[in-house]
């Protein structure tokens, strides 16, 4: 029973409540620690110089002026990041990506790194190094750089996927193909096919609070790293493996984060501030700037998709396929194979092919961005299928109903499908009082559907009983969204004490087995299993020593409602021990109470989501604004609803700002021209209407609760179901994401031409 | 025996092949048989993969047991945000 994972239909008597989150009360008052927010006796200010230009030969770095300033401490290059990566091609790429060796790849790719006394001195040292660059041609657009003349971005990178092995290099790094069923037949099947070609542009993540550290390394090579990340153990890992340290003696704190959405999965200045600090033999505190975040850190990607559908009159889709181009940044990625993945994982095919091609440009290293390569694919996916409903005269969420994936089908990507909640979803969305709402003037209304697979993985927890009976819960996935609430009403439940009672730490590497980080929509998911076997181990316990007290076998103790309670006539005289009552008592019965649980929680159990969205377009600006937005979405039990709702919500508002305003602009060199919040425009709370939503429940089968992860499915709808909306209110459809203003305008004198 | 379905640059790596035949209890003799008949496989392996038994998809719990018959599907691994 310890380590169960299977569902059991309980009654809950904690999980499902809505009581206040625990880091509610610092993050409003200010207390709560950033990563910015915390010093270090004697510490230097790092800074990191970057590359003006987007592809360039690096002849020579002279660092001798900057080194002689006066409060100068460290001055760093690559040549203080030696190739410690054992041909590992990922860990090669993290640290070119950290520190430009022979070339800078992209505009904003570090070259070199000062610390010193403070920042007016370290910015001084930036100015007085001296690089010598060779301007070499640059690639940006994703289908400029599948061009056979396209300037080579990475002369080692060989397609990969495709056999036999390519004899040259090509920026086109992996070709990835899945589906199944014979598609020239189905289209030969069909009496309509749809074909439509799409763009979106690359996207940052946005999140409020841009990456920062304190870093310190001592000479005997133990070394501490404060920092904001969604996972310090890979950080800890991925670190001590770039700077030859050992894993043990690299200890990482997360601090609290201000938001990630997987852009803090991946290291970019923290390898750097771990050498400036070796080097300089003192702490070293390093914070980028917005204008750093977004030239360095991780976007997503942009991509350029066409979508081929066929169907018969009645609505039965015969075929359908997709080739999925997605730039990868400088280096390579699985950005256009999650696309081809999830593409059509809403629907129930025969005859399905798609193909992603991850290519290579001169941006920055794509990393993940919630749900993944989701999004773009099923904007394009999604707005081809309301087009063939309008073909055959059918509605577009009957045309989905029918076509939809359910237990048992063959999912596009390979396995079969368990129990899934798309159709689900899509029936709710129909009888939504939102999709018989009246329309105002100059609004249309679309709706679209989502997929993301979610994951678990490893996962470590300690839960400890103090003296007074209160609980310590202690687990390794960083909290991005509300789960010390969630876990902390797990670790009641199971107990059966109150909430309340339950104080959940996320702690340091140092302190707890390895944990992976909180992506894939995996901390409730991972951490509340853990946690639930971890409660069990620590039941076990409490019930031993209950038997132990009353001297009778411990097979006749059962705990109920935060009691040990002996079972039988027999044991009546016996009052009940609660939690308090055998805490109090522990010194005489053990020790400590604890309970402890390792382990890989596997099953994740994949996610669906139906979002509707009703849009309004001035006739004359064609400057849009959403009016209402609903978002309905499986999470197969909502531990804490207003964690779950607010994942929604987020999710949503992301979408949106995707949707219809961001987009990183390049320019004719390939620099960034919007590196800032004023230029790339993230929506604000005037931007945006209130954000219904609608939680279903259908559990999932491998986790003891039924809970799925929440987290990321909700921002894959919002870009489809804005550009539905707007080809309903102003009859055109929009294939270039953002749809902003000026593209909207385009569409419709196009289409009045 | 179980029937093994390759999906994605897997199938490159497996010659081409979109299935093959191997005996094996657990995901972990599943993934050893495959690189003695693949030894390619082994790039994959170390890039990572997730193994799917009867659709519930296993990334890292090796021991886990297959059944006769189960549906098993080797997908590269994924990463989320």
């Amino acid at each position: 029973m310890a380590n169960d994972t299977k569902f059991r239909n309980r009654k809950f008597k904690s999980v499902g409540t809505r009581p206040p989150r625990p880091d509610g009360l610092d993050k409003v008052t200010g207390r709560a620690k950033y990563g910015a927010d915390t010093f270090a006796p004697g510490q230097l200010i790092g800074l990191v110089l970057r590359s003006p230009h987007a592809h360039a030969e690096i002849k020579r770095i002279d660092t001798s002026k900057a080194a002689k300033l006066n409060g100068v401490k460290a001055v760093i290059t690559s040549e203080d990041l030696p190739d410690l990566t054992n041909g590992d091609r990922d860990l090669y790429d993290t640290l070119e990506n950290c520190m430009a060796r022979d070339r800078a790849l992209y505009d904003g790719h570090a070259v070199a790194a000062v610390a010193a006394i403070d920042a007016p001195t370290a910015r001084k040292a930036l100015k007085l190094i001296r690089v010598t660059y060779k301007r070499l041609p640059h690639v940006t657009d994703v289908d400029d750089a599948m061009k056979p003349d396209a300037p080579l971005v990475q002369p080692r990178v060989y397609t990969r996927g495709v056999s036999p092995k390519p004899e040259s290099p090509s920026n086109v790094a992996k070709v990835s193909e899945f589906g199944h069923g014979d598609v020239e037949a189905g289209f030969k099947a069909a009496d309509v096919i749809v074909e439509k070609s799409y763009k979106t542009e690359q996207v940052h993540q946005g999140y409020i609070e841009p990456h920062a550290c304190l870093a310190s390394v001592g000479p005997d090579g133990h070394g501490e790293l404060w920092v904001t990340t969604q996972g310090h153990f890979i950080y800890r890992n991925t670190c001590a493996a770039l700077l030859g340290m050992e894993v043990a003696k690299l200890k990482v704190t997360s601090s609290e984060i201000g938001g990630g959405f997987g852009g803090k999965t991946h290291v970019w200045m923290e390898p750097v501030a771990l050498a400036l600090s070796r080097k300089a033999n003192r702490p070293v505190k390093l914070e980028m700037t917005r204008d750093e975040v977004f030239r360095s850190t991780g976007p997503t990607s942009s991509t350029s998709i066409d979508i081929k559908i066929g169907v018969k009159k009645d609505g039965r889709i015969t075929a359908a396929t997709a080739d999925l181009r997605y730039q990868d940044g400088a280096f390579p990625g699985i950005w256009a194979m999650l696309g081809a993945m999830t593409s059509y994982a809403c629907y129930d095919l025969k005859n399905v092919k798609t193909v992603g091609y991850d290519v290579l440009v001169n941006r920055p290293k794509v990393t993940a961005y919630r749900a993944p390569s989701a999004p773009m694919a099923a904007f394009a996916v999604e707005s081809t299928i309301d087009e063939v409903a309008a073909e055959i005269g059918m509605d577009p969420i009957d045309f989905r109903i029918k076509n939809a994936a359910k237990e048992g089908t063959k999912s596009s990507y390979g396995p079969t499908y368990g129990p899934i909640g798309i159709g689900p979803t899509l029936t709710a969305a129909k009888k939504h009082p939102h999709m018989r709402a009246k329309l105002g003037k100059n609004q249309g209304r679309g709706m679209a559907c989502g997929f993301w697979f979610n994951f678990g993985g490893e996962t470590c927890t300690d839960l400890n009983i103090g003296a007074d009976g209160t609980v310590t819960l202690t687990v390794g996935t960083v909290d991005v969204g509300g789960a010390r609430a969630s876990l902390s009403l797990i670790a009641a439940e199971e107990l059966g004490i109150p909430y309340e009672r339950v104080k959940c730490n996320i702690t340091d590497t140092a302190s707890l087995g390895h944990n992976d980080m909180t992506d894939g929509s995996r901390g409730t998911f991972s951490s509340g299993m853990s946690t639930i076997f971890a409660a069990r181990n620590a039941i076990e316990d409490l019930r031993q020593r209950a038997a132990a007290t009353w001297e009778i076998p411990v097979k006749d103790v059962v705990w109920e409602d935060g009691k040990a309670i002996a079972k039988g006539k027999k044991y009546r005289k016996l009052k009940p021990l609660s939690l308090d009552d055998l805490a109090a008592a522990s010194p005489n019965t053990g020790g400590p109470i604890a309970g402890h649980s390792q382990i890989v929680a596997d099953g994740a159990g994949v996610s669906f989501a139906s979002h509707i969205c009703d849009i309004e377009v001035d006739p004359e600006t064609s400057a849009t604004k959403v009016v209402r937005y609903t978002v309905i979405q499986d999470a197969g039990k909502a531990v804490h609803p207003d964690y779950v709702e607010g994942q929604f919500q987020g999710g949503a508002a992301q979408g949106i700002g995707w949707a219809l305003n961001e987009e990183y602009i390049y320019d004719r060199n390939g620099r960034l021209q919007n590196p800032g919040f004023l230029d790339y425009r993230v929506p604000v709370c005037s931007d945006l209407p209130f954000i219904d939503t609608q939680i279903l429940e259908i559990p999932n089968p491998n986790h003891p609760y039924g809970i799925r992860g929440v987290g990321e499915t909700s921002i894959v709808p919002p870009l489809a179901a804005i550009g539905n909306a707007l080809s309903d209110v102003a009859g055109v459809r929009m294939t270039h994401v953002p749809m902003s203003p000026p593209r909207i305008r385009k569409a419709i004198k196009e289409n009045q031409a | 025996m179980l029937k093994v379905c390759f999906s994605g640059p897997l199938k490159a790596a497996a010659d081409g092949a979109a299935s093959v035949l191997i005996s094996a209890a657990t995901i972990r003799e599943l993934l050893r048989e495959l690189v003695k008949q693949y030894p390619g496989m082994q790039n994959q392996l170390d890039d990572g993969i997730a193994v799917s038994v009867n659709g519930q998809i296993f990334r890292d719990k090796w021991s886990e047991e297959i059944p006769e018959g189960a549906e098993v599907f080797l997908l590269p691994r994924i990463q989320g945000g």
